[in-house]
């Protein structure tokens, strides 16, 4: 009597796990199929060569011009920018925490990570707008600071928590035994970190990585404040783009459902969706690639 | 790494996918309308809403037997509600398009129109430049990315930043059929692809107080001593006008539009009181105190 009561239950749990576990799967399935629906109809309006390559970006003039190739161009640009900024800081400033700060360096270090993790993205924007955008304007002589660099220095502010904290876990997590048989071999601290563990934490620190390049990728507010929405294709890091999200936001709210408009913005839904997809993709093999070995 | 720790993060990498995507989307809310003995929607244009939801506050206090629910959307959303009936009254920053007074008709309604404030949309750039006047042909020239420096308009040989709002702002809308296509709502001209989009009029004043190079667009009431208002004449033999309520209500200053209430046939019962409070002294003020002029 009460064994079987105990394997209803567990039953009951299990399946209860399992439906939450597929609930993910199936949202994701949802999103998909619904922004698929809303924006596939934008091709009855162009091409799909003239939408993913075309210049100009006029949506609500009539006929609209709904080319993405700048926005794609832009986004692109502003992540590669913040990569390049927060990856190489963020993995040293994991290195710092985990391996050579003492103990309540290392304690204060990590509580202001988490307090930069906190900050809304759209006060970093205002703080941009008000401090970063001037100072960049008059110290690198440009005709104006809204570019795309202003963008790429707040999301790497944005991705270095990410970075910073998944990186420290997986150096964490190299086991004890690799650090002391190196330096039981003569190793020196430095070596031990170069060649030992940073070799046992290295799928850890891309993943790191990627999830940084995509939290860069997908932000909204502070990139709109800082980048001035130019859909221009950049020639370089220090011109005013205009990125994939910033573009949807920004129009949403007054795009008339229906429109060839509306379905154009879905339709930038579904490439920054498999924009991000590829991201997440590349990290899973590179993990995979870091196991075999 | 253990193969629990992979897997988790893995599984959060996959999960990350969607929320940062779809965490961020913003949907509109809509209040549902209140039902009581009177209840008024009003509706459309974005630039309105404030000034509409000055006035319904206002109104509410003198008639607390009625309710008003006052929504954005845009003037053309607003005006497609008052067609359907899902609103009262419709908020516009712009005339009645041909097309709806015919979709009207078809409902066999007629429209009223009824101008209840002023707008005026000021040019504004750094107070170092020393470009203080521009006819709309060397704005419309500027704004489509035909002249490139100051110099050309008598100032310093300095690149000119365009300024602009977003798309889906009304004053957006407006500049760019009012001076880019010289009032022919059709045009084919856009502002320049280089044209800076600013999310806000707050981000444009911000930008040109720090940049000597840039030229933007606000509403009247944004004029602060951090910006130096440009004088615009219509044409090069009209004089050079500055914006500010007199010139707007006068229509001397070229770049001011009517606002508009609409409603269904002759107004009566609260729709009547609400536009009749909207053009009464109390309801004008209102109008002053959200920045727009008074056309009373």
């Amino acid at each position: 009597m009460r064994t079987s009561f105990r394997r209803a239950k567990e039953f009951a749990i299990e399946k209860l796990i399992l439906l939450s576990g597929l609930a993910s799967v199936v949202f994701v399935a949802l999103i998909f199929v619904f922004l698929l629906r809303e924006g596939i109809s934008v091709l009855k309006h162009v091409s799909p060569g003239a939408f993913l390559g075309g210049r100009f970006w006029y949506p609500i003039s009539s006929p609209a011009k709904l080319g993405i190739l700048p926005l794609i161009l832009g986004s692109l640009l502003v992540t590669a920018g913040a990569v390049v900024i927060a990856v190489p800081l963020g993995i040293a400033a994991a290195f710092y925490i985990a391996e050579v700060a003492p103990k309540k360096t290392r304690a204060v270090l990590k509580s202001c990570v988490e307090v930069l993790a906190a900050i809304p993205s759209v006060v970093l924007g205002f703080l941009g707008i008000t401090l970063l955008v001037p100072f960049l304007k008059q110290f690198l002589g440009l005709p104006t600071g809204l570019t795309a660099f202003a963008g790429s220095l707040m999301l790497a502010f944005m991705a270095l928590p990410t970075i910073i904290s998944i990186s420290e876990d997986a150096i964490n997590a190299v086991p004890r035994e690799y650090k002391e048989g190196a330096i039981a071999l003569g190793a020196t601290h430095w070596q031990t970190l170069v060649r030992v563990v940073i070799h046992g934490a290295l799928p850890g620190i891309i993943a790191a990585s990627m999830l940084g390049i995509g939290r860069v990728f997908g932000e909204t507010m502070a990139v709109m404040m800082v980048t001035g929405n130019a859909a221009v294709i950049p020639e370089t890091l220090f011109a005013p783009v205009r990125t994939l999200t910033a573009t949807i936001a920004a129009e949403m709210g007054e795009a008339a459902q229906g429109t060839p408009h509306y379905h154009a913005l879905f339709a930038i839904g579904i490439v920054l969706f498999l924009i991000s997809f590829a991201i997440n993709l590349t990290a899973d093999l590179l993990l995979n690639r870091g196991r075999k070995r | 790494m253990t193969n629990t720790k992979r897997t988790s993060v893995r599984a959060l990498l996959w999960t990350a996918a969607g929320f940062f995507l779809f965490g961020k989307t913003v949907s509109p809310s809509h209040p549902a309308p209140l039902q009581r003995s009177a209840a008024l929607q009003i509706k459309g244009s974005d630039t309105m809403v404030n000034l509409g939801q000055a006035w319904a506050e206002a109104f509410v206090k003198k008639h607390p037997e009625t309710n008003v629910a006052v929504t954005g959307g845009g003037s053309g959303t607003g005006i497609a509600a008052l067609i359907s009936g899902t609103c009262d009254l419709a908020e516009s920053s712009r005339a009645l398009e041909e097309k709806e007074i015919q979709q009207a008709k078809a409902k066999g309604l007629v429209i009223r129109q009824e101008v209840v404030a002023l707008d005026g949309i000021v040019v504004v750039v750094h107070p170092s430049n020393p470009v203080g006047r521009l006819t709309m042909e060397e704005l419309r020239e500027i704004f489509l990315g035909e002249i490139k420096s100051w110099k050309t308009v008598g100032g310093p040989n300095w690149p000119i930043v365009l300024l602009s709002r977003e798309v889906n702002s009304g004053t957006h809308i407006f500049f760019k059929e009012h001076v880019l296509r010289r009032g022919k709502s059709k045009g084919p001209e856009e502002f320049a692809p280089a044209a800076l989009m600013m999310p806000s009029s707050y981000a444009i004043a911000e930008e040109v107080a720090h940049n000597e190079n840039a030229v933007g667009y606000y509403g009247l009431g944004y004029i602060s001593p951090r910006q130096k208002v440009v004088a615009v004449a219509r044409d090069g033999t009209s004089p050079f006008t500055v914006p500010d309520i007199e010139t707007v209500r006068t229509n001397s200053y070229p770049i001011s539009r009517p606002l508009y209430l609409f409603t269904r046939g002759e107004p009566s019962g609260p729709v009547k009181a609400f536009l009749d409070f909207a053009l009464s002294p109390e309801g004008q003020k209102i109008v002053v105190e959200t920045d727009f002029v008074p056309v009373r």
